[in-house]
């Protein structure tokens, strides 16, 4: 029987770029180049491993988010993912991770799945908690921030490596997993791979594809509004000095200076 | 005046400091009621009394231990159920930590409530708790509220100061009944990390890291002792990290840790965005690095630009004279 599996993916503004907010406080995308976030290339990397384990497996990438979210499907499909959604409405403009959660667990469900894979955090928001969220969202087991996976007989197992210890967990499928940048280095694509790509399918959903109504998502459907938000102010440029045999002690007076010692 | 859930967190009993600062910004938005789970939940109680919470509610049964996060979020939706009942519900407040991130996140979704994560700050509002974070590796700072259900907000470790202000403290059991996703993930094995001795990373006063420039494991002892010179956690940087120089748990940056201390020392570090994601909200930034265009010297409030490996025994054993 073949293996299900769901990578969920975010396309995020390159971190190297000039981010910024636009006037309605959400992510301006227009003045920065995006790419498939760094943490989901490891979640794309465990998909195909796992699937090179699995007698028969299909590995369906997914992202929410606007046209040139499909970027981000690319670069997965040319890893070698086989076929990819793109969930794509103007009503998502400033959905939150309540609703993006929402989004994906009915895209999921329609998709159809046995495993769930998504990375520890995006790296634009760094919440790092929709993977939670979505398993409570399908009512499947969450077994997350993996830094080894492993999948066999309809069970997921791996480690996590917490703060104060590391746990072997274990969990029947269908589950969700997430996985950490320790999981395994992401595979870079093939000339053939970017070929390839090119013609495997890639389907559009909107909202009324997935039942969701324009109010549950978006600006309007978020359950957090920014009030705010300030550029810091660039720290002031502080005291470089050039270490002449006493650089060390110098430093050792700055911090005596500002109560450190 | 209305409750505001206060999550512990502990070590068989020992109450962790960010869970102590997380009470002293629950009394700017209520009083604190906190709810403490698991072996030596009682055992908490006098310290939380100390600092500020009028209630204690705990629980504890082997699912906490044996089953990961759920039957936690079960618990807490217990204690948000009782005390919704006894009139308003100002906040729910979990500390940070990876762990109080994916139980915040599961109970906001029970109950109907928006999340916000990864506080810095937090006061109280017209409209509800205002909550200050940090975006875009700290470039930006945003003031944000939930405008949903009861405000579920996660607040990084150093945002507030420990304040002592004794309250009733009153222990209560706390009724939980474990739903079927409860015991979906089992923990079949645990191994607890062994102790450095040396502070916690998210939560020392001080982080010295090393980086690329350390270049080699054998040489870190440097940094660790420069670290314990003064009372330091210890950080690395990706680039040691993935060279396998230092342990994944004590990285600094976008994939790592995210650090607030008073002082960080970055010692061979160039400082990219990655890094400095991690690390650019530390009070007092000082550097060393051979590199004078490395672009950690835009951050610094003092560089030294030389060889890591004369400046910093220099300035270890300068700190050992002067502290006798």
């Amino acid at each position: 029987m073949s293996l299900r599996i769901v990578v969920c993916v975010k396309y995020v503004p390159d971190a190297t770029g000039d981010r910024h907010f636009a006037d309605d406080l959400t992510v301006d995308r227009d003045d920065v180049d995006g790419l498939l976030s760094e943490l989901d290339e490891y979640a794309v990397e465990q998909a195909l491993q796992i699937a090179d384990e699995a007698d028969d497996a299909e590995i369906t990438v997914l992202t929410v988010g606007p046209e040139d979210a499909k970027d981000a499907l690319r670069k997965a499909l040319s890893m070698g993912a086989d076929k990819a959604i793109h969930v794509e409405d103007d009503d998502l403009h400033g959905t939150d991770v309540i609703g993006t959660s929402l989004v994906l667990a009915k895209a999921v469900e329609k998709a159809g799945y046995d495993l769930v894979i998504t990375g520890m955090a995006s790296t634009d928001g760094t919440m790092g908690v929709l993977p939670a969220i979505l398993a409570e969202r399908l009512g499947v087991p969450q077994v997350t921030l993996l830094s080894e996976v492993k999948v066999e007989d309809g069970t997921v197992t791996g480690r996590r490596d917490g703060d104060s210890a590391s746990e072997q967990l274990v969990a029947s499928l269908p589950a969700l997993v997430s996985v950490t940048d320790q999981s395994g280095e992401a595979r870079y694509p093939s000339f053939k791979g970017i070929m390839a790509a090119k013609k495997k399918p890639v389907e559009s959903w909107d909202l009324s594809d997935l039942d969701l109504d324009a109010e549950e998502v978006g600006l309007q459907g978020a359950y957090t509004v920014v009030e705010s938000a300030a550029q810091r102010p660039a720290r002031t440029a502080g005291t470089v000095v050039k270490d002449e045999g006493e650089g060390g002690k110098q430093l050792a007076e700055f911090l005596a200076g500002q109560k450190f010692i | 005046m209305a409750e505001v859930l206060v999550y512990v967190d502990h070590v068989d009993g020992a109450v962790r400091k960010p869970t102590l600062e997380l009470l002293t910004l629950a009394r700017r938005v209520g009083e604190p009621v906190a709810v403490a789970l698991g072996a030596g939940a009682e055992a908490t109680a006098a310290v939380l009394a100390e600092h500020g919470a009028v209630k204690v509610l705990t629980a504890d049964a082997p699912e906490f231990a044996d089953y990961l996060v759920v039957p936690k979020v079960d618990a807490l939706q217990a204690a948000y159920d009782a005390a919704s009942a006894g009139g308003s519900l100002a906040a729910v407040l979990v500390p940070s930590s990876a762990e109080g991130k994916e139980i915040a996140a599961r109970l906001a979704v029970r109950i109907g409530s928006g999340i916000i994560t990864d506080a810095i700050d937090l006061e109280a509002g017209d409209e509800g708790p205002v909550a200050t974070q940090a975006a875009f590796a700290a470039s930006f700072t945003t003031k944000s509220r939930v405008s949903k259900g009861t405000p579920v907000i996660t607040v990084k470790p150093n945002s507030a100061p420990v304040e002592a202000a004794p309250a009733a403290g009153a222990v209560e059991a706390l009724a939980v009944t474990f739903g079927a996703l409860a015991t979906g993930t089992k923990v079949v094995s645990r191994t607890p990390r062994e102790s450095t001795g040396r502070p916690e990373l998210t939560e020392a006063a001080i982080v010295v890291s090393g980086g690329r420039g350390v270049n080699g494991a054998e040489n870190f002892h440097l940094i660790e002792e420069l670290a314990d010179s003064l009372g330091a956690a210890v950080g690395a940087s990706r680039a040691a990290v993935d060279a396998g120089w230092y342990p994944h748990t004590n990285q600094v940056g976008q994939t790592g840790k995210s650090v607030s201390p008073q002082l960080y020392i970055a010692a061979g570090i160039s400082g990219a965005i990655q890094h400095r994601a991690g690390m650019q909200t530390s009070k007092t930034i000082v550097a060393v690095n051979k590199d004078a265009e490395a672009p950690i010297f835009d951050l610094v409030d003092y560089g030294v630009v030389g060889d890591l490996f004369e400046v910093v025994p220099q300035l270890t054993g300068e700190i050992k004279a002067r502290k006798g």
